[in-house]
């Protein structure tokens, strides 16, 4: 894929006129995709795509287009030049674009692993070997991911990931159920069947009655689960600069230093230790590592090539949407194995889901528990809970009411498919709250 | 281009019990003017083709970008690998469903097409909406967007069936950020809800000409608003909130596929099960909804699914009693049960899944004034910013724009952050009156999202405003 790669990049630079600049970003993948029902196959295939970005660059003036690909050379090369053609012809109707900008320093580079992985065929097999009996419904993901970058300056950058990710659930009745994942590089065929075997040992509890709270401010801890969705809002917005600039972020409060968060907070943007590419599509490369928030306190935003332009500050790598792909959430000093010592009475959540905002200037977030939650009291799980919606903000979740957070963290492959499989990543630790709103 | 390359198929296709060709090809143009500036004008040529394999009860699928010969043979015999792989372990023995072999077609309506109106011109029309955006220095961030995609689909099964379908879609936007100190408010076309199918003649259609100097001066006034108050109270939606309201708590939970489990490790399960069809009481007897395919302009219109189901209008609920599930073929045969055609996949790379496509509250009688003069103390919402729901799609909780206090069945103040709490299983019997045509709206959203692998999908919701009684409300901090 390098190899075709690199030569349609080289192709593209052939085909240019004067001084007319490209610059193209390939996402490619093979995937094969199983969801499961009930302990059987409900969809099982492959997808094979190849999608070319490229923007005709003359002067200030550009167009972009995003295509589909075939792989096969001469095709694509066709494709391309009548792609590029039409570009051409619509640069005299645009304005020149005031806030257009492109990495002119080459700086190429590479990061690709070979592939581990088993066929999608024996991965099935594993699978349905593990959840015989089980009310098992999930779905498995896994093949080569690739992203590169080429422009007309001879910057060539590549990554590609052999990766697979299986995340499931299993039932116990009603919506009670417990959900794990197995994510990862390496497939052990005898890890599936493990996994299951401890999730099912959990099924025990959430077999006993269900408890009803009623609406109102509990201790709880949030699991790293739980705690990525939280995160995951906060990407929405939290953390470009242009939602800075124009007043639009979340965490208007705590970048304009009305607000603080808890000391034990330092999330970074953590590309050095994440599994994303180290590049973004218009070639610039990423830092190590970016401070968005350090010790509660605001740090850094997430700048894109545009918004570096727009706002006059140096870009650091960061994509278009200027949303994190590497998060990192330091650990505290709360060991695992005595979460539930420091719960004592309150809930133990999981994990939490379609999370929204209530108030974004206040960033107050409103969601849902989701698969196992429990009731404990003094230090012990009793029932499982019935769902139950919470609205709080995140001064007081990840603020004056953050007890402590877990010293372990988990590394969460993100495991989102939309229009191409995820390559971002989150490492998190859990968090035990004090007075956490419940609401419905 | 898609006859040749489903010509080219069925020279190759495998031997086995069932197989189909989907071939997709989606063109698009997203022209956006932000503060002044025109963004990246950037398009899109997504064309892959999705091969479906039925063999000794087993199913495959294998989709692809590469609609060359060897490209259409190698899928094929990916899916027909699968199909193989699966016999005997599916969800469901697939040679027993059966599948429908179609002839027919289907073309949006168009009065002005896209490209009649030259790129230049495109781009003024966003400009000029953008500029009257900008009334005041408060005004931090303004935007003017059109998109339109241009989707062809060529269906076709070894053994004749064919569809040929073409879609035009166009997805207008205006919003204006307002800002003073840490308050922030942002006001936008319909809470962007707008989308349409049709030509440019949806700009007319859709406000996109007019709007622009209400939006921004709506903005400025929610900077000045009182919080909107807590309490239970009558609440006044909008069609532009009562789209997602829709969506949320009626369609999701309806989607057959949901309720046989296959989302629950991912969108979640449902508080509907197989035996309430037909009996439950879903919303009072002012609730009627339909699945309805041929709404002019509606953004989810079609006349096949992607299983070659013709598509045809239904009722879902009628009086407030539930009738049948959004379920497609392969479900109602897993489940049992009658459903509509909306077996749908957001493109040649997913196989299509069970989805809701235009499902639309009918119109009742009473004019906006009539809603109004019920309430003796209430709110109304317009424009959703944010929606949340429960796994089971039971408890919600949904944020507007804009709200406007009624007291004694008279519109009073402008208040910010409305929000209000539910649960769909009994939100809807607190439906007390239906506005009338006159206050209906063909909205929907671009980006519904569900299925693992995911996928995003268009659906389309025309409602009229909706009275509610007792409803949780409340603002912001």
């Amino acid at each position: 894929m390098q190899a075709y790669f690199n030569a349609l990049a080289d192709h593209l630079g052939t085909r240019l006129r004067g001084a007319e600049i490209y610059t193209a970003s390939l996402q490619a993948e093979v995937s094969d995709f199983v969801r499961f029902n009930k302990a059987a196959v409900r969809q099982a295939g492959t997808v094979r795509q190849l999608v070319l970005s490229v923007d005709l660059i003359d002067g200030a003036r550009h167009s972009g287009a995003d295509l589909t690909l075939t792989g096969d050379f001469a095709l694509d090369a066709r494709r391309l030049d009548d792609a590029l053609d039409t570009l051409r012809a619509r640069l005299p109707l645009l304005p020149e674009d005031p806030h257009l900008v492109y990495a002119t320093e080459v700086c190429s580079t590479e990061r690709a692993s070979a592939s581990t992985l088993p066929s999608g065929q024996d991965a099935v097999d594993a699978i349905l070997y593990a959840a015989r009996g089980l009310d098992f419904v999930g779905f498995h993901a896994q093949g080569p991911v690739y992203t590169g970058f080429a422009n007309s300056f001879g910057q060539r950058n590549w990554f590609a990931a052999h990766s697979f990710n299986l995340s499931w659930s299993l039932y116990r009745d009603g919506d009670k159920a417990v959900k794990s994942s197995y994510a990862g590089f390496t497939w052990d065929p005898r890890e599936p069947t493990e996994k299951m075997r401890l999730a099912a040992s959990q099924l025990e509890v959430l077999g006993r009655a269900p408890k009803t709270i009623a609406p109102g401010r509990y201790r709880a801890y949030l699991a790293p689960a739980a705690m990525q969705e939280v995160t995951e809002l906060l990407c929405w917005g939290g953390f470009g600069l242009e939602e800075h600039r124009t007043k639009q972020t979340p965490l208007i409060r705590l970048a304009g230093g009305e607000a603080s968060l808890h000391p034990a907070i330092t999330l970074r943007e953590n590309t050095r230790d994440g599994t994303a590419p180290d590049f973004q599509a218009s070639g610039f490369v990423r830092p190590e590592a970016v401070t968005l928030i350090g010790d509660g306190a605001w740090g850094e935003c997430l700048v894109s090539p545009r918004s570096a332009k727009e706002y006059a500050v140096p870009t650091n790598g960061a994509s278009a949407a200027e949303s994190p792909e590497s998060l990192d959430l330091a650990a505290g000093d709360l060991p695992r194995a005595e979460v539930l010592r420091r719960l004592g009475t309150g809930l133990y959540v999981n994990n939490l889901w379609y999370l929204n905002y209530s108030d974004r200037a206040a960033c107050r977030m409103t969601g849902m528990t989701r698969f196992a939650t429990f009731w404990v009291e003094d230090g012990e799980i009793v029932a499982p809970l019935n769902v139950m919606r919470f609205d709080e903000s995140l001064y007081r979740l990840w603020g004056t009411n953050l007890v402590g957070l877990t010293a372990e963290r988990d590394f969460i492959l993100d495991s989102d498919t939309y229009f191409k499989r995820s390559t971002r990543s989150v490492r998190l630790p859990g968090a035990v709250v004090d007075e956490m709103a419940f609401t419905l | 281009m898609l006859d040749d390359i489903a010509r080219r198929f069925r020279g190759q296709a495998p031997c086995a019990d069932f197989v189909s060709l989907r071939v997709v090809r989606e063109r698009s143009e997203a022209l956006t003017v932000r503060r002044g500036v025109l963004q990246p004008v950037q398009s899109g040529d997504d064309l892959g083709a999705m091969i479906t394999v039925v063999q000794g009860g087993g199913v495959g699928y294998a989709g692809t970008s590469d609609v060359s010969d060897a490209g259409l043979r190698e899928a094929a015999q990916r899916a027909l690998a699968w199909a193989r792989g699966t016999a005997g372990r599916t969800v469901v023995d697939f040679s027993r469903v059966v599948m429908p072999r179609p002839q027919g077609s289907y073309r949006t309506p168009v009065r002005t097409p896209w490209t009649s109106v030259p790129l230049a011109e495109r781009i003024d029309l966003v400009r000029a909406e953008c500029a009257r955006l900008a009334i005041d220095p408060r005004i931090v961030d303004w935007q003017a967007s059109l998109w339109n995609i241009e989707v062809d689909t060529l269906y076709v099964t070894v053994d004749g069936a064919r569809v040929d379908q073409h879609l035009s879609l166009v997805v207008p936007n205006l919003s204006a950020t307002a800002n003073e100190g840490t308050e922030t408010q942002v006001r936008s076309l319909a809470g962007r809800g707008i989308c349409r199918q049709g030509g440019l003649e949806v700009l007319d259609a859709t406000g996109f000409h007019t709007q622009a100097p209400r939006i921004a001066r709506e903005a400025l006034e929610l900077l000045e608003a009182p919080n909107c108050p807590s309490g239970k109270m009558f609440l006044l939606l909008a069609a532009d909130q009562m789209y997602l309201q829709i969506h949320e708590s009626i369609g999701h939970p309806l989607e057959l596929d949901r309720i046989l489990g296959d989302e629950r490790n991912y969108a979640g399960t449902s508080f509907v099960t197989p035996e309430m069809f037909g009996t439950y009481r879903y919303g009072s007897r002012l609730l009627n909804v339909t699945f309805d395919p041929a709404v002019p302009g509606e953004f989810a219109s079609y006349g096949f699914d992607d299983d070659g189901v013709k598509a045809e209008r239904t009722h879902i609920i009628r009086d407030g009693v539930l009738l049948r599930p959004l379920g497609s073929a392969i479900s109602q045969a897993r489940a049992g049960l009658d459903g509509v055609a909306n077996s749908r996949a957001s493109s040649w790379n997913r196989a299509p899944i069970d989805r809701m496509a235009n499902l639309n509250v009918e119109p009742g009688d009473a004019s906006i004034d009539d809603l109004v003069a019920m309430v003796d103390h209430g709110v109304l919402m317009s424009s959703n910013c944010s929606w949340s729901i429960d796994d089971s799609r039971n408890k919600f909780q949904f944020g507007c724009e804009w709200g406007r206090l009624i007291d004694n069945g008279v519109l009073g103040a402008v208040v910010k952050k409305p929000n209000y709490r539910g649960i769909s299983a009994t939100f809807w019997r607190n439906l007390v009156r239906v506005g009338n045509g006159e206050t209906r709206d063909v909205l929907g959203s671009p980006f519904c999202g569900k299925g693992e692998p995911n996928q995003i999908i268009r659906v389309g919701h025309a409602s009229p405003a909706c009275l509610f009684a007792d409803v949780d409300v409340f603002g912001g901090e």
